[in-house]
């Protein structure tokens, strides 16, 4: 067996390069060898990643919140937060799952754990969501001091994935922040820009009747116009990437997300 | 060190500098000299690449058919920079954030492509290895350079320290916020270009016409 295939090799290698069979031959062995070495690669470093990924989407959540300092661990400063599982149905916190364990972004996936979204409601262009959503709340001694929301929706070419952090009154947004997107770098990437996410601190999302508001718009937000607490610049160069982020906001804010949720919070807030 | 292997390894640091002579690679010296350490991270990646597709193009050069000689080429390269994108996202994360997508875009760098052409393709792998490292430094030494100075003067730090305390939090620095956008390196780096060339003259292309010019007479 073992000397048919070195026979056939050193047979096809000793062919001109020209000719057709060995041409064939050249073009997929070529490929076997370099998939083989690709896919060794990313199975061997895919444990390393993973544990990145959760490191990285920790330090977003301290940074959402405005916890991140320098000098302190991440363990350390996530001791101050806690995190809970919403029924979002109802806006009930759920007890009989595991916090640690819970992947929401995995149960959005699973057809027994998600709810399908009808066509019409999906704004963010989501398809599915999970029955559960995972918050994390910010706490100051006893009294929950801002609320941690997960959202995502489609931009121009990814699902963004990130998170809204909210004050006391479920309302106020206090920042938003993406830790993963695929948008073009430099224009709807500049999600990302430290200048434009302040910009989304002391915004509301609702007004005094319960609709909801928030608006990214194109070009200067007019700040002497009684709606500008609802309004956003939008990105310039990204307006898919800005409908993006107004939509996934609205969809996750609104009925099918969040919204019995933040009611309850806000009953509570009095 | 013979003669050969000497000249694989340091002409591209000047002589042949991959950016100042050839012009290749611009897209990518642009995107990632805002600051010094994704320019290092960078420069790392492409002279790993470079140097690796050196070597394996280098080694079946002898089976690789002409017709499809280019499309070889591209699928090691591409596999190495994979590769290289994996390596990163496990063990520097954050750069390999900041970097996105032009880790992927060394594929369509221009000088890997070049130099697996115009030398693997006719040298052994040693002195093949030698080149790609030679160009990957060629082009490193621009990268950080253009790194250097918009770090320094567009954020007044180097290496994320603070070297010229700015303005805006107490110090006397006001930052050129123009190095912190793309043009700007493409100034510096043309600055790079007229000294070299008016250091190595050799260097300064002939010109390729010349306005001719007319005598009263002709006119009349």
């Amino acid at each position: 067996m073992l000397d048919a295939v070195r026979d056939f090799f050193s047979r096809m290698l000793a062919l001109s390069n020209e000719s057709r069979p060995k041409t064939i031959f050249v073009a997929v062995a070529l490929c076997l060898v370099c998939s083989i070495i690709v896919s060794m690669a990313a199975v061997f470093l895919k444990p390393q990643q993973l544990a990145n990924k959760a490191l990285d989407k920790k330090h977003n959540i301290l940074e959402v919140a405005g916890l991140m300092q320098e000098g302190k661990s991440m363990e350390e400063l996530f001791a101050g937060i806690e995190a809970k599982i919403v029924d979002l149905q109802t806006g009930e916190y759920v007890t009989d799952l595991d916090v640690s364990t819970y992947d929401q972004r995995r149960a959005a996936r699973d057809p027994s754990q998600n709810v399908m979204i009808e066509s019409g409601d999906d704004i963010a262009n989501i398809h599915a969501r999970a029955r559960y959503a995972t918050v994390y709340l910010v706490k100051d001694g006893e009294q929950t001091d801002k609320v941690i929301l997960p959202v995502h929706g489609y931009g121009l070419w990814s699902t963004m994935y990130g998170f809204v952090a909210l004050e006391e009154d479920a309302n106020t947004v206090y920042g938003l922040r993406f830790y993963e997107h695929a948008e073009t770098p430099g224009l709807g990437g500049e999600v990302d820009n430290a200048k434009w996410r302040a910009q989304w601190r002391g915004k509301k999302l609702f007004d005094e009747s319960g609709t909801i508001r928030i608006d990214v718009v194109q070009g200067n937000v007019d700040g002497s116009s009684p709606d500008a607490v609802y309004k956003v610049d939008g990105l310039s160069g990204a307006t898919l990437t800005s409908r993006g982020v107004e939509n996934l906001l609205r969809y996750w804010m609104g009925a099918g997300g969040f919204r019995p949720y933040l009611d309850r919070l806000r009953q509570q807030h009095g | 060190m013979n003669k050969e292997a000497k000249n694989a390894l340091f002409e591209p640091l000047v002589d042949n500098n991959p950016i100042t002579l050839q012009i290749l690679g611009i897209c990518s010296a642009l995107a990632v000299t805002t600051s010094l350490v994704t320019s290092l991270i960078m420069c790392i990646a492409l002279t790993a690449v470079t140097a690796l597709s050196n070597v394996s193009v280098s080694m079946i050069r002898h089976h690789i058919p002409t017709n499809i000689r280019i499309i070889v080429q591209m699928v090691i390269i591409a596999s190495l920079v994979i590769v290289v994108d994996q390596v990163l996202k496990a063990y520097a994360y954050d750069t390999s954030k900041k970097l996105s997508v032009f880790v992927g875009l060394i594929i369509t760098n221009c000088i890997v492509l070049g130099r697996a052409e115009a030398y693997a393709m006719k040298n052994g792998p040693f002195l093949s290895f030698l080149d790609g490292i030679g160009n990957g430094l060629g082009y490193s030494v621009i990268l950080i350079a253009v790194g250097t100075v918009r770090e320094l003067f567009g954020s007044g730090k180097l290496l994320g320290y603070e070297i010229l305390p700015l303005a805006s939090e107490g110090g006397w620095y006001v930052p050129n916020g123009l190095l912190l956008l793309p043009p700007s390196a493409f100034f510096i780096i043309g600055l790079m270009i007229w000294a070299i060339r008016a250091w190595k003259v050799e260097q300064v292309e002939k010109a390729e016409y010349q306005i001719h010019q007319v005598h009263r007479t002709e006119v009349m």
